[in-house]
């Protein structure tokens, strides 16, 4: 592993006004959503250059999420390892235990700014929904979940956390029962309601501005953790890891990153049980462009262009497709996708646990298990900088599942 | 204007029932090209390309079966996902369709802004491009979809999804009468008519009635094709009738 500076032609000054980053991205949705699509992208673009409500959103980042989050020295697991010095981000310490809070709150600004009086959003792991959830309860916004029946199996302590403030549920019974279906009828939730009600989509995925704008609502992450190197290291870090689903907690880690050659940036899919398609949910690794839920990006899909059941055992992860900045990352060779399999994220998760007395999602722990490897191959002067994006309790009862231990 | 799944259940029911409806009163069908995520379809729609992906469906079978039909019967098009076009190539796609017979296809994700190339690949080959407006559609928007559009424009009666209403919206007919002041294509309009009283409702402001999840839901009800074509031969010709006296 050396830090010599890439070749990489990629740019932050994406997207472009249509939407695009390189080839990737745009919208392509039923027209019944353009208007609201346009008028998303308009108010985003007012509150990004209105102080009031920049000044607002970072109030509650600091008061209501406890941001900054800390970037903490791993020290056992460093030497358990024997290489770089490991870093986490621990986003796993926001309010509701995941990166998702960042965005929430500032799309549920949105809605308010918008007069829109309803949120509906979609989720896999649970926390988008939480952080949907919660969001709403704290601006009094009646809030709608669309959620998997496979999901909603695994992340049980997430549904009734979404319950207690105050969140409708809708299981969703079609196709793999899982966040690609989730976002399906959320969407078509949308078709009907969109002149009242706002989507609030978790991801970097979907039709412009959506990918943008979460990705900049996420880019505190990555602003944070360069602040905080060069307080702590008096330098920028020479490899960021983070984990890809739809990939919003990599997008907002690598974003401010994007332009400085030294630093490596490695995205980890779900590799779930094997290489065959639907044995993983690596769209970046194994895919290849097309079209799904509003977007041009890396997919998995057969010949035809039918989308591809995916598989990994965290609920998060568990999605066929990618935010289009990825691919455009991918493509232009900012960012190196590999892939983490569950049985490698399984073990990283227990690393974690018994040598740092942190329980980290099993999302998160994709991206622990690939940065021990890159760093076990990297000099001690060096360092790795992990986005820990959400904390494991959630995981506790589908992991005692899967090992056939009660609970 | 009857729309069906196609391979709903099998290719072999919608060949069928292509080849009798013309008869019954039918003058255009849409055919729809099962996707696994279609976002603009309602519970009925959604429900038949789940059956008919899980039956094995593949493009294939589409263009195949429109080379079996007779070539001078009722026109068809296509309904189908851009994700399907796009995998397949769009030149690629314009020349099978047409090779099979197909006048045009109707892409319900392709929006205005994103179409220009697709719809160069359609008028060098053709092929019509039918484009949707949308009771969101702002005015001068709707203009430039008509501009762009080929062969018909769709009017989509309602915000939201595929499927049958008991109502429609109070100012349909204005809007689609003020679109049709500002283009010279037929106006069809589609998505949720349930029966013979909407169609004779709409018939007088419209120069098709596109009518599916009502037809999905006869043939989902149906016990093998000859009663899948029975069913819908006669709903047909309810309709042609309501829209004849209307």
């Amino acid at each position: 592993m050396s830090s010599a500076p890439l070749e990489s032609n990629a740019s932050a000054a994406v997207p472009d006004e249509r939407g695009r980053f390189g080839d990737f991205g745009g919208r392509f949705v039923p027209e019944t959503l353009t208007r609201a699509l346009d008028q998303l992208a308009e108010e985003y673009e007012l509150a990004k250059k209105d102080k009031a409500f920049q000044t607002e959103l970072r109030g509650l980042l600091k008061t209501f999420v406890g941001r900054p989050s800390p970037l903490y020295l791993a020290k056992r697991l460093t030497d358990a390892v024997g290489g770089a010095q490991i870093w986490l981000k621990r986003e796993d310490l926001n309010h509701t235990g995941a990166h998702k809070i960042n965005n929430t709150l500032g799309q549920a600004l949105l809605t308010l700014r918008m007069g829109k009086t309803r949120v509906i959003a979609e989720t896999g792991a649970g926390q988008h929904g939480v952080a949907s959830a919660t969001a709403c309860a704290h601006f009094g916004l009646p809030c709608t979940v669309y959620m998997g029946s496979e999901d909603i199996r695994r992340q049980k302590p997430n549904v009734f956390s979404m319950k207690l403030m105050g969140a409708d549920i809708c299981p969703v019974e079609s196709g793999s029962k899982t966040l690609r279906d989730a976002v399906n009828e959320a969407m078509r939730d949308w078709m009907s309601s969109v002149e009242n009600t706002h989507y609030i989509i978790g991801s970097v995925i979907g039709p412009h501005p959506f990918p943008m704008m979460v990705r900049d609502f996420q880019a505190i992450i990555g602003q944070e953790t360069r602040e905080q190197c060069r307080d702590t290291l008096d330098r920028l870090p020479d490899c960021v890891v983070a984990c890809v689903g739809g990939g919003s907690n990599a997008a907002g880690m690598f974003y401010p990153f994007v332009e400085d050659d030294g630093v490596r940036l490695v995205g980890v899919e779900a590799g779930g049980r094997g290489t065959d398609p639907g044995d993983h949910a690596s769209p970046l690794s194994f895919g290849s462009p097309g079209v799904l839920h509003g977007s041009y990006s890396y997919v998995m899909q057969d010949d035809d262009g039918q989308t591809c059941d995916v598989h990994s055992m965290s609920a998060g992860l568990d999605y066929p497709g990618v935010g289009p900045e990825h691919s455009y990352w991918k493509d232009t060779g900012r960012v190196n996708y590999i892939e983490c399999g569950d049985d490698a994220a399984l073990q990283a998760f227990d690393q974690l646990a018994r040598t740092e007395g942190i329980i980290a999602a099993l999302e998160s722990s994709h991206a622990i298990a690939k940065a021990m490897t890159i760093a076990a191959d990297m000099p001690s002067d060096q360092h790795v900088v992990v986005c820990l994006s959400g904390r494991g309790d959630k995981d506790a009862m589908e992991i005692a599942r899967l090992r056939g231990e009660t609970w | 204007m009857p729309f069906l799944t196609a391979g709903d259940p099998n290719i072999e029911t919608t060949q069928a029932i292509l080849k009798e409806i013309g008869s019954a009163g039918a003058n255009l069908c849409e055919v729809g090209v099962p996707y696994s995520d279609p976002i603009a379809d309602g519970p009925t729609i959604q429900a038949s390309y789940q059956r008919a992906l899980d039956n094995g469906f593949r493009l294939q079978h589409v263009f195949d079966m429109g080379a079996k039909l007779p070539a001078d019967g009722m026109p068809l098009v296509t309904m189908v996902s851009y994700a399907i076009i796009f995998r397949t190539g769009l030149k690629q796609y314009v020349q099978q369709a047409k090779a099979a017979g197909y006048a045009g296809a109707i892409v319900p994700d392709l929006l205005v802004e994103e179409a220009d190339e697709f719809a160069q690949v359609c008028r060098d080959a053709d092929f019509s491009l039918i484009q949707l407006v949308t009771p969101t559609t702002p005015r001068e928007r709707q203009v430039q979809i008509a501009n762009s559009s080929s062969g018909f424009l769709y009017y989509v009666s309602v915000t939201g999804i595929t499927g049958e209403r008991v109502e429609l919206p109070k100012d349909l007919t204005d809007n689609v009468q003020w679109l049709r002041s500002q283009t010279d294509l037929p106006i069809c309009i589609g998505f949720g008519i349930s029966g013979p009283e909407t169609a004779a409702k709409l018939a007088p402001v419209s120069d098709g009635l596109i009518v599916g999840s009502a037809v999905v839901r006869r043939i989902a009800a149906a016990k093998d094709a000859a009663e899948a074509t029975e069913n819908v031969k006669s709903f047909v010709g309810e309709l042609r009738q309501a829209i004849d006296n209307a």
